[in-house]
């Protein structure tokens, strides 16, 4: 489980949002939303660890997720803006690194799985700077499908995907929140996700 | 764990492979930098064998700020160095795995080719076996030195001049001891003390550099 308690988070000396208090359970999909600016990236760059906050906690099954260090690596997935794609590396070795960093002994197998199922087997053997901005998106969001991470934070994960593979991300979230994961995400579209629990956030500047 | 650092030493070497005119930029800087001083000097051997071995360790210093700038900065450009952070590895272990490959692409040439520069100044056989052990051992200090300083600058402006002033003063005890090896070689004092100290300087740079490294990372980040 997942729990904000009294969060605060500033950026170069402005308070973003203060006094955040949220929990997140076990097939729980939440939506944080707010204009511009309003410190959506920076919460979720605080919930995945790689940002300090001003004031609070961010905690994983009650202990905080500074202090649980790589076990807490090992359950979260971030994806962010950054597609995090290596123009030299092919789209299957792009995701063959990730599983090994991973620690996964059949990075191979399930990246080709994982290339399948996000239907770029055409492009495994393409350099990653030959791919275009949606396929590079896909190539992205492939790692979610690469392990078993529990908790995925997504930031604006349907950017530049056509329609079409916006609805096959739909679905890859609602099989994973229907198999007791959790989701963050942020997201400027109007994506319906059919969850029984979706829960949103607003942030205001 | 050594799975993991296999796999980041792999990863990042296949990767220089497939960019090999970085790593060729380096090595050649290095071999012109060290050939430019018998041309300018004159070809008064005496003058040059006691230049040689600070010449060539000078170039080595300069051609390892080179390629620092490229340690990390692909990685945090395209987004992989947040993989990295945010891996269930520990990061000391990732951050040396870069470290040893960065040494592996630019600092090994180095010593490799250092003997054949060597002779441009008349340096005896001994001098030139002391001169790539004194490079062997120096030269890795360098790499994890500079990685500190490259991940401290990282994604500021003028990032690598600002890297050059922080590292370089580090690298002077370095650069004494290496050139000062070969130096002890050919006035006969015999080069032990020199190997030994920057045998001495290569082991706490291992064991600290890579973790200084992976916080500094950590901060540039944020």
């Amino acid at each position: 489980m997942l729990e904000v308690v009294d969060l605060a988070c500033e950026r170069g000396e402005r308070r973003l949002f203060q006094g955040l208090n949220f929990s997140l359970k076990a097939g729980e999909l939440l939506y944080v939303l707010g204009q511009n600016g309003s410190g959506k990236t920076t919460l979720l760059r605080t919930l995945c660890g790689l940002a300090w906050p001003a004031v609070g906690e961010v905690r994983w099954d009650g202990t905080e997720i500074r202090r649980l260090g790589d076990e807490y690596h090992r359950k979260m997935l971030y994806i962010g803006h950054l597609n995090g794609v290596k123009d030299d590396f092919t789209a299957f070795e792009n995701l063959r690194v990730t599983g090994q960093l991973a620690g996964y002994a059949d990075s191979e197998e399930r990246a080709l799985a994982a290339l399948r199922r996000m239907e770029l087997t055409a492009c495994a053997e393409l350099p990653g700077k030959v791919l275009s901005q949606g396929q590079r998106r896909r190539l992205a969001l492939a790692r979610l499908l690469l392990g078993d991470s529990r908790l995925w934070i997504l930031d604006e994960p349907f950017s530049a995907l056509d329609v079409k593979s916006v609805e096959g991300v739909q679905t890859v979230l609602s099989e994973h929140l229907d198999n007791g994961g959790m989701v963050v995400l942020t997201t400027h579209q109007e994506v319906e996700i059919t969850s029984r629990r979706a829960r949103h956030i607003h942030l205001s500047a | 764990m050594w799975a993991a650092l296999r796999c980041v030493v792999m990863r990042d070497l296949t990767l220089a492979m497939r960019r090999r005119a970085d790593v060729l930029t380096t090595l050649f800087f290095f071999v012109i930098v060290v050939s430019l001083f018998p041309l300018g000097v004159g070809p008064e051997m005496d003058t040059l064998r006691l230049m040689g071995p600070g010449v060539v360790w000078v170039a080595a210093l300069l051609a390892s700020m080179l390629s620092l700038g490229r340690l990390f900065s692909g990685d945090y450009i395209d987004g992989t160095l947040e993989h990295l952070v945010l891996a269930p590895q520990p990061l000391t272990v990732l951050v040396l795995g870069k470290i040893a490959a960065h040494w592996l692409v630019s600092g090994l040439p180095l010593v490799l080719i250092a003997p054949l520069l060597g002779l441009q100044y008349g340096l005896s056989t001994d001098a030139l076996w002391v001169l790539v052990l004194s490079l062997i051992l120096g030269t890795p200090v360098l790499s994890l030195i500079g990685a500190v300083g490259a991940a401290l600058t990282l994604g500021l402006r003028g990032g690598g001049v600002l890297v050059s002033l922080l590292v370089l003063p580090l690298y002077i005890p370095v650069l004494i001891f290496g050139a000062g090896a070969v130096d002890a070689q050919v006035t006969g004092l015999g080069p032990q003390a020199h190997l030994s100290l920057l045998g001495a300087f290569l082991v706490p740079a291992l064991v600290f550099a890579p973790w200084a490294a992976g916080w500094a990372l950590r901060i540039s980040l944020e």
